[in-house]
This record gives C-alpha cells, sequence and structure tokens, in this order.
C-alpha cells in the first residue's frame, strides 16, 4: 500500500482500522517529499521534523481518547500568503523572505483545532499575482504531468503538491482563478468557496473583495470534508458571513437527475484550445447520460469581466501593498539617505516586476482624475456581472465552463507577456467578480496526456449542489484511476 | 488700502479623540501616555493578513456628536481608504469617510460676551483612525515608531467657512468642546492632543463677494496658538494681496516658538490620496431605532442647562453661560448646591475665586482636584459661622493643594472661627488701647477708622474672629467711651 496515494477519506478509513498510524503517514509524506520535490519544487518551506513530531503526540493523544476529531493526524500543505505563527510566510516574495507572522490565520487555527499537521508551506506567484507560479521570489514549481510545463498559479505549489502526492491535500487562495486554475492544470480538484464563506483573516490580501481561501484535493470527497473544517463566520472578518454550518458531505451522492446545467456560450468561443472544447463536449454528453438538462445560453457580460477584474483587483492590491514598507518588518534597503529614498528603494527591490506592474496599474486607476473612468466605472460593470449571473441562477442549478482556455503551457512560454498570462484568467475571473462558488474538477487529458479541467459555478452559498453535481461526474469519470501524472522531462 | 478694508473668512477642521476604552478597528486600549508600543496587536501594527473590525462604540460616539450639533444622521455610511506613505501610518492607508460621513449638515450657536449669538454651519462629522507617533531621536539621529496611538478612534468636525474673527474661532471652539465634554464622548484634552483644529484662513476686500485662496494652518495646540496663528496668516495674506501678488493655496506648519507659520509641501508634491471604499468592512447601516435611542439617551446640553440656571437659580446670563460652558463646572456648581442649597454661593465661588485660581494655575476645569460636594461643604462651613468667608478663601486654597474635607482642613489648620464673646472682648479692648488716634479718628465722625480696628482685630486673631460679633463690640465699646 502506497499510503501517499491514498485520499484523506481513504486515509481516515485506514486510521479507523488501525491499519496505519499517524506517524507512518507522516514518514510516508516525507519520504515522497524527499523522493519528488527536487523535481517538482513546490515547497517554499518544510517543517517535517515538527511534523513527525506532532504526529508521534497525537498519535497517543488519540490512543488515550484525549484527541477525538475525525480527521486528527491527517497532514496538509499550506499556500505560502496563509499566516502561520513561527514559521515563515513568505508570500514568495523577497519583501516577506524573512517574515515569521505573530499570529495565525482564522482557517490555521480552525485546522490545528482539528489536529492536522502541516507538511510545510507552498510555492505561489508572488503575492498571487499571476497565473503560472513563475513568479515567485525563490524557485519555479513544475507541473507533475510534464516538468517542463507550469503547474499553474498562483497557487501552483499546491496544486503541484497534491498532484505529486507530496501533501494529501492543501489551502490555496483564489482571487481570480488561483486555486482552479492550477488544479485545472495538475489535475486535481480545487474549489472557490463564496464570497465571505471563509474567513480571510490571516490571509495576506491580494484584492480584499475578491480573495477566498479554498481547498485544493485530490477527489470532491476530501474537497467538501476540507471544506467543512474551514468555513464558519469569524469575528475577526466582517466580509465572512454569519449562517448555520453546512455539512458539505452530506448530500454528495445525492441523484443529480434533473439538474439544469447552463453552458454559456462565450465561454466556447474564440481564444478557446479545441481539444479543450472537445473535452468538455464530451463531459456535457456525460451530464446528459446522468439526469442533468443541459442547455446552452449566453452571459454576455463575461467578455467584461476580465478588464473589470484586472481594475478592481490592481486597486485593491496598490493600496494593500503599501504595508510593506520597510519600515516595521520586511525587506529593507541597505543604503538610504532619507525617508523617500527608503521607501523607493525597499519597494523596488523588494517587489518583482509583476507585483510592481500591477501597482503601479492600480495607483492610476484610483488616482484622480481617472477614479471615474476605470474604478467607479470597473464597480458598475461589476454590478452588471452580478446581476447577469443572478439571473442565470434563476434558470440553472450550475454553469458549466472550461477552467482554462488551455492546458497547462511550458515554463518561461508566457512569463514576458502580461497580458497573454492575464488572458488565461479569462473563464475563472468572472466568478470572483460576482462573488459566488465554483470548483474545478479533471474531466479528462488532451493529446499530449495533460490534464483538462472542468469549471462548475453555483449560486451563492450552493457549494453543497456544485460538490454533489461534481461528484457525480467525478464517479462515472474516474479520472484518478484512468490518468497519472508521470513526471516526464 | 489698510488691514480694516479685508475681511477674514475661516472654517475650522477639528479633530477630536473619541474616550472609547479600546481603539477604532481592534481591541487595544487607547490609554495615553504608555510606554511606545505597548498598546499595539498584529491589527494596529498592519502586519499582513490582519483585517480591521469596527468599534460599534465609535459610531454610537460619532451619532452622539451628530446629533448634539444638530446633525442629519446618515443612515447609510461607509469606511473609504486615504492613501499615503508615512511611518506613523503603518497600513500607508488611514480608514477614514470620503464621500458619506456618519454625520452632515449641522450647526452649533456660539455668544459673545454681549450675548449676541451666531450659527456656525456643520458641513460634516466623520468617523476615522488616528496615525501613531514618531520620536526624533536626539543622540542616534534617526526617528522612532510609536504605534500606541495609531488606531485611536477620532472624529473630524468640518465647519462651514462661517468664521470672522479670531475671537469667534476661540468661542466656537470653546462650544465644541464643552458639547462633546457633556455627551461624554471626548475628554478634549489640548496639550494631549486629543483636541485638535486645522484653520483654513483667506481674506478678501470687504464688499467682495468670492472667497479668497484659502491657506490651511496646522500644529496648533492651545486656544493661543490659534489666535496668534490666526492673525499672522492673515496679516502675511494681507501683504502678499497688497503688493500685488497672490495667495497660494497650501498647507502650513504654525511654529510656536518662532511665532511664524512655514509651507509644509510643495505643490510639485500634492498629494492624491487616492480614496476608494475599504473593501475589509460592510457598510454602515443605522435604523431609525438605533438613531433615536441614543437621542433619548442624550444627556442634557449646554445650552438648555443654561436656560435652566437662569429660570431656577436666577443666575445672570454672563454667569449662568461661564458656568456652562464647562461640563466640569456645571457639574461642580450642581453637586455643590447639592449639598448647601445655596445657588447664589456657589455662583460667587465659581465666578470670582475659582474661576480666578483656574486662570492663575493655567488649568482646566477638568482638572479641579476637588468635589462639588466639598465646595458645598465650604460654603457651609460659611453660612454655620464655624469660619469666615476670607477663611473660606485660604481653605479653598488648600482644597486646590489637597483636596479632602473643608472640615477636617479647618480643624487641622486651627482657623475655626472665634465666637465667644468674652475673648472677642478682650482682643477689641487691646486693640482699642493701642489705637487711640483711630479711636480718636471714629468720634471725630470718620467712620472708616472702625474699619481699621475691625482690621487690626482679626490681624490679631488671624482671622478667626466672628466679624459680626467683632463689629458689634466694636460699635458697643466706641459707644460707651463717648
Amino acid at each position: 500500500m502506497d499510503i501517499t496515494k491514498l485520499t484523506v477519506h481513504e486515509l481516515k478509513q485506514k486510521l479507523d482500522n488501525k491499519e496505519i498510524t499517524i506517524p507512518e503517514i507522516v514518514s510516508a509524506y516525507i519520504n515522497r517529499i524527499n523522493e519528488k520535490e527536487k523535481d517538482v519544487q513546490a515547497f517554499i518551506t518544510t517543517s517535517e521534523n515538527e511534523a513527525l513530531e506532532k504526529a508521534k503526540e497525537i498519535q497517543e493523544k488519540k490512543e488515550k481518547g484525549e484527541i477525538t476529531k475525525q480527521y486528527a493526524g491527517i497532514p496538509i500543505g499550506i499556500k505560502d500568503n496563509i499566516c502561520t505563527k513561527g514559521t515563515k510566510t513568505t508570500c514568495a516574495s523577497k519583501m516577506l523572505e524573512n517574515f515569521i507572522s505573530p499570529y495565525n490565520a482564522t482557517v490555521i487555527e480552525k485546522l490545528e483545532n482539528e489536529n492536522l499537521i502541516s507538511l510545510g508551506k507552498l510555492n505561489m506567484d508572488e503575492f498571487a499575482m499571476g497565473g503560472s507560479t513563475e513568479y515567485s521570489y525563490f524557485k519555479k514549481t513544475r507541473n507533475p504531468w510534464n516538468l517542463n510545463k507550469v503547474p499553474g498559479g498562483s497557487s501552483g505549489g499546491s496544486a503541484a503538491a497534491v498532484a505529486s502526492d507530496t501533501v494529501p491535500w492543501a489551502l490555496g487562495s483564489d482571487t481570480g482563478g488561483s486555486i482552479r486554475q492550477p488544479a485545472s492544470f495538475c489535475g486535481v480538484v480545487g474549489l472557490k468557496p463564496t464570497y465571505g464563506l471563509v474567513s480571510r483573516y490571516g490571509l495576506v490580501a491580494f484584492a480584499s473583495s475578491l480573495d477566498q481561501i479554498g481547498p485544493i484535493t485530490k477527489d470532491v470527497e476530501d474537497c467538501a470534508i476540507l471544506l467543512n473544517m474551514i468555513t464558519g463566520h469569524d469575528e475577526k472578518d466582517t466580509t465572512s458571513i454569519e449562517m448555520e454550518k453546512i455539512d458539505y458531505t452530506k448530500s454528495l451522492k445525492k441523484d443529480i437527475k434533473g439538474i439544469k446545467i447552463g453552458v454559456p456560450k462565450e465561454f466556447f468561443g474564440e481564444g478557446i484550445n479545441q481539444e479543450v472544447k472537445d473535452v468538455l463536449q464530451k463531459s456535457i454528453q456525460k451530464y446528459k447520460e446522468l439526469g442533468a438538462e443541459i442547455e446552452e445560453f449566453s452571459l454576455d457580460i463575461a467578455q467584461y469581466a476580465l478588464a473589470t477584474y484586472y481594475i478592481i483587483a490592481c486597486a485593491e492590491a496598490s493600496s494593500n501593498l503599501g504595508r510593506f514598507d520597510g519600515i516595521r518588518y520586511g525587506y529593507r534597503t541597505k543604503e538610504y539617505s532619507n525617508l523617500r529614498e527608503l521607501y523607493k528603494k525597499s519597494r523596488s527591490e523588494g517587489f518583482g516586476s509583476e507585483v510592481k506592474r500591477r501597482i503601479i496599474l492600480g495607483t492610476y486607476v484610483l488616482s484622480s482624475g481617472y477614479y471615474d473612468a476605470y474604478y467607479k466605472k470597473a464597480q458598475q460593470v461589476r454590478t452588471l456581472v452580478m446581476n447577469e449571473f443572478n439571473k442565470a441562477f434563476e434558470k440553472y442549478d450550475i454553469i458549466l465552463t472550461p477552467t482554462s482556455p488551455t492546458v497547462s503551457f511550458d515554463l518561461g512560454s508566457k512569463s514576458e507577456n502580461p497580458l497573454e498570462m492575464y488572458l488565461s484568467d479569462i473563464c475563472t475571473v468572472s466568478v470572483n467578480i460576482a462573488g459566488v462558488p465554483a470548483i474545478s474538477i479533471p474531466c479528462g487529458v488532451n493529446s499530449e496526456n495533460m490534464p483538462i479541467g472542468m469549471q462548475l459555478i453555483g449560486n451563492k452559498f450552493c457549494e453543497e449542489k456544485i460538490l454533489n453535481v461534481a461528484y457525480a461526474f467525478e464517479q462515472n469519470l474516474n479520472f484518478r484511476e484512468k490518468y497519472k501524472p508521470e513526471f516526464k522531462n | 488700502m489698510s488691514r480694516e478694508d479685508y475681511e477674514v473668512i475661516m472654517g475650522l477642521e477639528v479633530h477630536s479623540e473619541l474616550s472609547t476604552k479600546t481603539k477604532i478597528f481592534c481591541s487595544c486600549p487607547t490609554t495615553f501616555g504608555a510606554s511606545p508600543n505597548t498598546q499595539t496587536c498584529p491589527i494596529c501594527m498592519a502586519m499582513p493578513g490582519t483585517l480591521p473590525v469596527l468599534n460599534e462604540k465609535v459610531v454610537e460616539y460619532a451619532v452622539k456628536a451628530g446629533l448634539a450639533t444638530n446633525c442629519e444622521i446618515s443612515r447609510n455610511s461607509k469606511n473609504d481608504r486615504k492613501n499615503y506613505f508615512y511611518p506613523d501610518l503603518p497600513k500607508a492607508y488611514q480608514i477614514s469617510q470620503f464621500d458619506k460621513p456618519l454625520c452632515e449638515h449641522g450647526y452649533v450657536e456660539i455668544e459673545d460676551n454681549e450675548g449676541n449669538k451666531k450659527k456656525i454651519r456643520l458641513t460634516r462629522i466623520h468617523i476615522e483612525e488616528d496615525a501613531g507617533k514618531l520620536n526624533h531621536d536626539e543622540f542616534g539621529g534617526g526617528s522612532l515608531v510609536d504605534l500606541n496611538r495609531a488606531g485611536v478612534p477620532l472624529i473630524e468636525i468640518v465647519s462651514e467657512p462661517d468664521l470672522r474673527t479670531t475671537e469667534e474661532v476661540e468661542q466656537y471652539l470653546k462650544k465644541l468642546k464643552s458639547i462633546l465634554e457633556y455627551i461624554e464622548v471626548s475628554d478634549c484634552k489640548m496639550q494631549e492632543g486629543s483636541f485638535r483644529a486645522d484653520v483654513n484662513v483667506s481674506v478678501r476686500k470687504k464688499g467682495d463677494t468670492k472667497l479668497g485662496t484659502r491657506t490651511e494652518m496646522k500644529n496648533m495646540n492651545s486656544f493661543r496658538s490659534i489666535t496668534r496663528a490666526i492673525e499672522y496668516e492673515v496679516d502675511r495674506q494681507i501683504d502678499i494681496l497688497e503688493e500685488g501678488r497672490k495667495v497660494e493655496q497650501e498647507t502650513l506648519r504654525w511654529d510656536d516658538v518662532s511665532g511664524k507659520t512655514f509651507s509644509m509641501r510643495d505643490k510639485e508634491d500634492a498629494q492624491d490620496y487616492r480614496y476608494f471604499p475599504d473593501p475589509d468592512l460592510v457598510a454602515i447601516k443605522l435604523s431609525e431605532e438605533y438613531i433615536n435611542q441614543i437621542k433619548e439617551n442624550l444627556p442634557e446640553l449646554p445650552e438648555s442647562r443654561k436656560e435652566r440656571y437662569l429660570d431656577q437659580y436666577k443666575l445672570s446670563q454672563k454667569d449662568a453661560r461661564i458656568i456652562t460652558s464647562s461640563k466640569y463646572l456645571s457639574n461642580l456648581f450642581e453637586e455643590a448646591i447639592a449639598e448647601c442649597n445655596n445657588p447664589k454661593a456657589a455662583n460667587n465661588w465659581i465666578i470670582s475665586d475659582i474661576s480666578r485660581i483656574l486662570n492663575e494655575k493655567e488649568i482646566e476645569p477638568s482638572q479641579i482636584p476637588f468635589t462639588g460636594k466639598q465646595l458645598g461643604e465650604l460654603i457651609v462651613l460659611i453660612e454655620k459661622g464655624v469660619i469666615s468667608s476670607s477663611i473660606g478663601k485660604k481653605v479653598l486654597e488648600e482644597l486646590f493643594k489637597e483636596p479632602k474635607s473643608p472640615e477636617q482642613i479647618v480643624k487641622e489648620k486651627g482657623w475655626v472661627q472665634i465666637s465667644d464673646e468674652g475673648e472677642i472682648k478682650k482682643v477689641v479692648q487691646k486693640i482699642l488701647e493701642n489705637n487711640p488716634q483711630s479711636v480718636a479718628d471714629y468720634k471725630a465722625g470718620k467712620e472708616k477708622a472702625l474699619g481699621f480696628l475691625v482690621g487690626q482685630a482679626m490681624k490679631e486673631t488671624k482671622g478667626k474672629a466672628n466679624p459680626k460679633i467683632l463689629n458689634e463690640l466694636f460699635l458697643e465699646e466706641l459707644k460707651k467711651e463717648a
């Protein structure tokens, strides 16, 4: 038995049956990290020793009955923009190269409360800005399916680690597709929850009105389990919603007969790769066979979503990243003769080019004289996007689209061309603009055996339905059995 | 043209720290004067990933201030970010309010010494967070950042350009301060910086209808420096116009030592704050019910207290205005009356002796160390003849030094009045014997001589002789000798 190939719900069963112990699980993952990390480069920081210590401690306490949490001892990987007390949280930036957070993010508190064990912090695009994880200051993560290709981004480390079995599951964050797109590139499951379902406290902010933390997992059931652990109102985040807690595993297996799925034709037009379209069409066919009602419709407004997204996200980012000024923490330039120079040099040297590009863009769109034409206009379009989605959800339970217009691309092929990189978010950004939840699940591979992701979008707080519809498909396709990453060079 | 040909137009931006126990967006304490950076947490230090949570008390206090200054309260309001870099501003933005302040369109009424009233309109009151403080290290040459004050809640009260004279400015500020003290939302301590005013000044030729170019002055930390700054700036602007030049719109820093204003930043550096709604905070929505509840629980304000004093205690307009101008004086007055039931005496003590001592010591009514009850007890001691009113003044001085019961002071100091006739008679006889000339003068019709003799007797008894008995005995003795 290869422990690292198991899903979390399978691991749990083996633990419950006392077939394996927690230290065995953690050791298996450490071995796997030692074996694969040199090729994949998914981690910024690993905490192997601490993890092993903790595994022993939890095993003991569990045997004594002091710990009763169902998933106690299960390891996890954390995207490196989620604050963890006592270990580095770098956001993959030189700016925070040595930064250690004095507090835990709310989601980390929740995971600790579940007695989960962190294996380390995972690579990402600097401050979550990018779609390939190439904008990390530290390293370029590789796609386990083809090591010459990118894992997607910005949660590329999280997706690649799950795909290469160096963690059983991981947390990512999604501002414009940063969970779903890498999940799609790496053939794993990734969910961006409804805005407000998961506390953002302790997630280093990129764009506050769009950011959400979410699970990246091997399968849909694990996704539901991890979602269960991280949701809930947090009084430290006033944008988090107060609502009754839902058990997302409960209705996974419900029959999806009669479910109404809308397919927006704009997401199958120009710019979408033909192989992607073909696999998606096959998937739609599969849903028909499963008894879903499929209907094509127009989500016209989506064409404006990308521009809207880049204005709002950059505007918020330009303000959110102001605190990295070299005064209290983080990188400070070596030599400066006055305050202005301290700011200028620290920020010029501490941030990478993509981050600087977005700060400049965001500063511009908020400047007096331009605010109305850009930021205000973008907010108005945002309202229209929300309205369009609301209208669509009056008719459909789920909206089905590709997650990304292409499969994973070669390392270095887009990193010098920001516009092309931005276009890879085209299918995902409108979801963040509307604040609705969406999942990406693998639905096939292309001719080069690279995974293709399908995005299922639901109405606000309808994660249960999304997971149900995703689960039905997953059971039918059996992607994990059919296709495996090959780590080929 | 001379100075008299110009009209001065002023509007004020007053920042007042709210006296909530905790900061506006985190639960750190707001106590003044703690060691640097001891009242901070990841949120007010702007650690990555932290989020603000609006302190509801801040909204309540600001709404109180709005209602007490006749403002309309916004049912829908929001927080905005004001972006700029400075080491005392850890997030590189200040959370403030831009286009939807909590309170708008209010006014306060000011009154001059002749009782003439004038309404000063308020544009708005909004909530925001204070910044930290930079301590410039005299030895190392660097600057040290203290973030204790970062996140302390403020309200900014913006007036219309309705003020014309330095007197009006002072009356307006005192009135605002008094209102905020009455409703207990701010301590208004100017010397601690919890009540600060920026003044916008412009001048124009009398008769002109168009406003002149204004400058904004900051860094005045007393009423005196505000007056000086305005006088300096008005002269400067008139000089510029008289020379045919133009006043530049700019922000000026008042320097109290040199008595001059200095430009804070040049035009090229003009700040663009890139205001936008803070996405970390939800909109502030206030119900009618909430606003009404605050309205109903608003304490009595200076204006209505003054009316009551005129009516109930028959104080003069002027005295009633002085006493009610400060919550502390007014409370002192009411507590004293509760003890002695003598409004006239309490009024006199506050208006004359207490006000004089406050002036001499240069302290504010809030710093009066003794209670109104103690003042009342002092009044009772005089009424009962236990001490004379001149001893009373000495007791008051003692109360300012160390507040304890007046009775105890009198006892400890041995100031109890001598009312024993036999004892006083001995003193009277002694004084008469020693001052034959005065006796003769009195008999020759110089009534003043009696005063001298009484004074001598008081001196002899260290002020303790009962003045009424003393007077009677002198008259009696002088009559006898006739």
